[in-house]
């Protein structure tokens, strides 16, 4: 073996200590959590709410909070998403406006959440006059989310053949009947794919929410969208660093739920994507 | 004509749909700017830039970045050095060495890792690393800048090593071709031929960590200490912008100089991942073509 050859072997058995570094703490984190936190998760704690300052109890409040967060955001960011990607595919021209709204999709992309927070605190929350609400979050996150869905929808919208629209134009439909009955339902599943996996990164975020609808704690179920509710993110925080002599467990186990969660709606996504692949016929 | 009215409408909703965009990015900005101004008006600029002390609550009130600033800069420069040759190097791993199954495997923990919320990773700092780390080094506290710094570097990984990947695979195989063919190891290939002409995106993805990084807030407040004192180094508390935002916009009044402050603060955040982001396009920009 020459030394050349003796070189690769070192380099390449380096990277893959490298990659064992990385790749190991993944595995412990996950374990970890799962270990200290599979425990407390009982039906009880499933389904009650808080007592005696968070110390005991469940924390259904909180699941039903982020659930509601996640539905409204993406009630709120899914419609614009689509239109907006629908615009820069099918109808923006290469100009300097396009080029414009690209960059303003990355840089949205890039602006911390906490500046959202800021952001939708002093839109939604004081100056609209939602208050802390989950109007007010729900819009907060869905401006959050909507460079990510943005991209998705246009990935998604990019990859049906041009032939598509050519076929569907030559046959005398309009521009945007060619947009909703040949190229639209195809791109669907690739859109859902990038939204539940953008949504499912908003269900974790902790920032956005701190001033716009997050509750420490609530007695009861919100009733209307003006109401605050408790949030995973939000509760795993305050019992992590604000109650004192909280029972490890029960923080373990809001994480575990957290994390199951949001891994949840990243299978759904894969499961889509999948779906989506074998279904595909050109 | 009913037909035309109502294609009529939608076309116009997804023309504007196309602005939106830019309002939020815009109107963001004129947001924190018109309160960061309102700071101005009643705080001396200067003092708020090169302030070095920030004691929001004493009398009078003070309100110099400089600490924060530099807690955010600590921070991430840490958090940079750790995260960067661990998330190139196992993005070369698993572009160029590793075998198609594993490369499958490698690549689900990453996305998994992408999933993990921060408030958790913050969580974990807390019961584990943190005494972890003052038991090993014999810190006054865990909860110092090097935490936040590991656990930063953590999460800016897949960041990191999916947009390095992307650069790696997008290089031409021509190029590596060519070197196979005068005889080069594929060693040789990944390091001089491989790696220089993905340089641009490798550039790119450590950009976006660093944005990553700098915004990120739960972890930081969590884990760093919370002191806003000029850091000496990483082993000691300190406090980031982001966290200094989080933490106190709760405890301030609606319109006080306190408030201003911390939209200013936002604002500096903003400018910052602003720069970062365009460099990193530019970057991605350059190396797709």
């Amino acid at each position: 073996m020459n030394a050349a050859k003796i070189r690769e072997k070192v380099a390449f058995a380096v990277l893959g200590l490298i990659t064992l570094l990385v790749v190991i703490p993944i595995m412990l984190t996950i374990l970890y959590v799962v270990k200290n936190g599979a425990g407390a998760i009982s039906w009880e704690f499933l389904t009650q709410s808080p007592r005696n300052g968070m110390k005991e109890g469940g924390i259904f409040p909180a699941i039903i909070g982020t659930i509601i967060l996640i539905i409204g955001t993406m009630l709120c960011s899914l419609p614009l998403g689509i239109l907006s990607a629908i615009y820069l595919v099918e109808y923006a021209k290469d100009n300097f406006f396009t080029r414009l709204i690209k960059l303003s999709v990355v840089n949205l992309s890039g602006i911390p959440s906490i500046v959202y927070g800021l952001f939708g605190f002093t839109l939604f929350v004081m100056l609209l006059r939602c208050g802390t609400s989950i109007l007010a979050g729900s819009l907060t996150l869905a401006i959050m989310s909507l460079p990510v869905i943005i991209t998705a929808a246009k990935e998604a919208l990019e990859s049906v053949p041009f032939s598509f629209r050519e076929i569907s134009l030559s046959l005398g439909a309009s521009k945007w009947q060619t947009v909703r009955y040949c190229v639209l339902p195809y791109a669907i599943p690739g859109i859902l794919t990038g939204t539940v996996l953008s949504l499912s990164r908003a269900a974790g975020e902790t920032a956005p929410i701190l001033f716009t609808v997050a509750a420490f704690y609530l007695p009861r179920l919100p009733r209307s969208i003006f109401d605050q509710v408790m949030a995973l993110p939000y509760h795993l925080y305050v019992i992590s660093t604000q109650v004192p002599n909280m029972p490890a467990k029960l923080s373990f186990a809001t994480g575990l739920v957290l994390i199951a969660l949001v891994f949840l709606m990243n299978l759904v996504s894969i499961i889509l994507r999948a779906h989506y692949r074998k279904k595909k016929q050109w | 004509m009913h037909k035309r009215i109502s294609e009529y409408f939608i076309e116009t909703c997804i023309k504007l749909s196309g602005l939106v965009v830019i309002i939020f990015v815009v109107s963001i900005f004129l947001f924190l700017l018109k309160d960061s101004l309102s700071l101005f008006g009643i705080y001396n600029f200067r003092d708020f830039l090169f302030g070095k002390s920030w004691l929001p609550i004493s009398e009078p009130a003070k309100f110099g970045v400089v600490p924060l600033f530099l807690g955010s800069l600590y921070v991430t420069i840490g958090a940079i050095v750790i995260c960067v040759p661990l998330g190139v190097g196992s993005a070369m791993f698993i572009a160029e060495v590793a075998p198609a199954y594993l490369k499958h495997v490698l690549k689900s923990l990453v996305e998994i890792l992408a999933a993990i919320p921060s408030v958790v990773l913050g969580f974990i700092g807390i019961v584990w690393m943190g005494p972890f780390l003052r038991n090993a080094l014999n810190l006054n506290t865990g909860m110092c800048g090097l935490t936040g710094s590991l656990l930063l570097a953590f999460m800016a990984l897949p960041t990191v090593i999916s947009i390095s990947e992307d650069a790696l695979i997008g290089v031409p195989k021509t190029f590596k071709e060519a070197a196979f063919g005068l005889g080069a190891t594929r060693w040789q290939t990944l390091w001089r031929i491989v790696l220089p002409s993905a340089s641009s995106g490798i550039i790119a993805a450590v950009m976006l960590g660093v944005g990553r990084v700098i915004g990120e807030t739960m972890v930081v407040m969590m884990v760093t200490g919370n002191s806003p004192v000029i850091p000496k180094s990483l082993l000691q508390p300190l406090r980031t912008m982001t966290a200094t935002i989080a933490g106190e916009m709760g405890e301030t009044v609606s319109g006080s100089e306190h408030y201003f402050a911390l939209f200013a603060v936002g604002l500096i955040l903003f400018i910052i991942t602003f720069i970062i982001n365009f460099i990193a396009d530019i970057c991605l920009r350059r190396a797709r073509r």
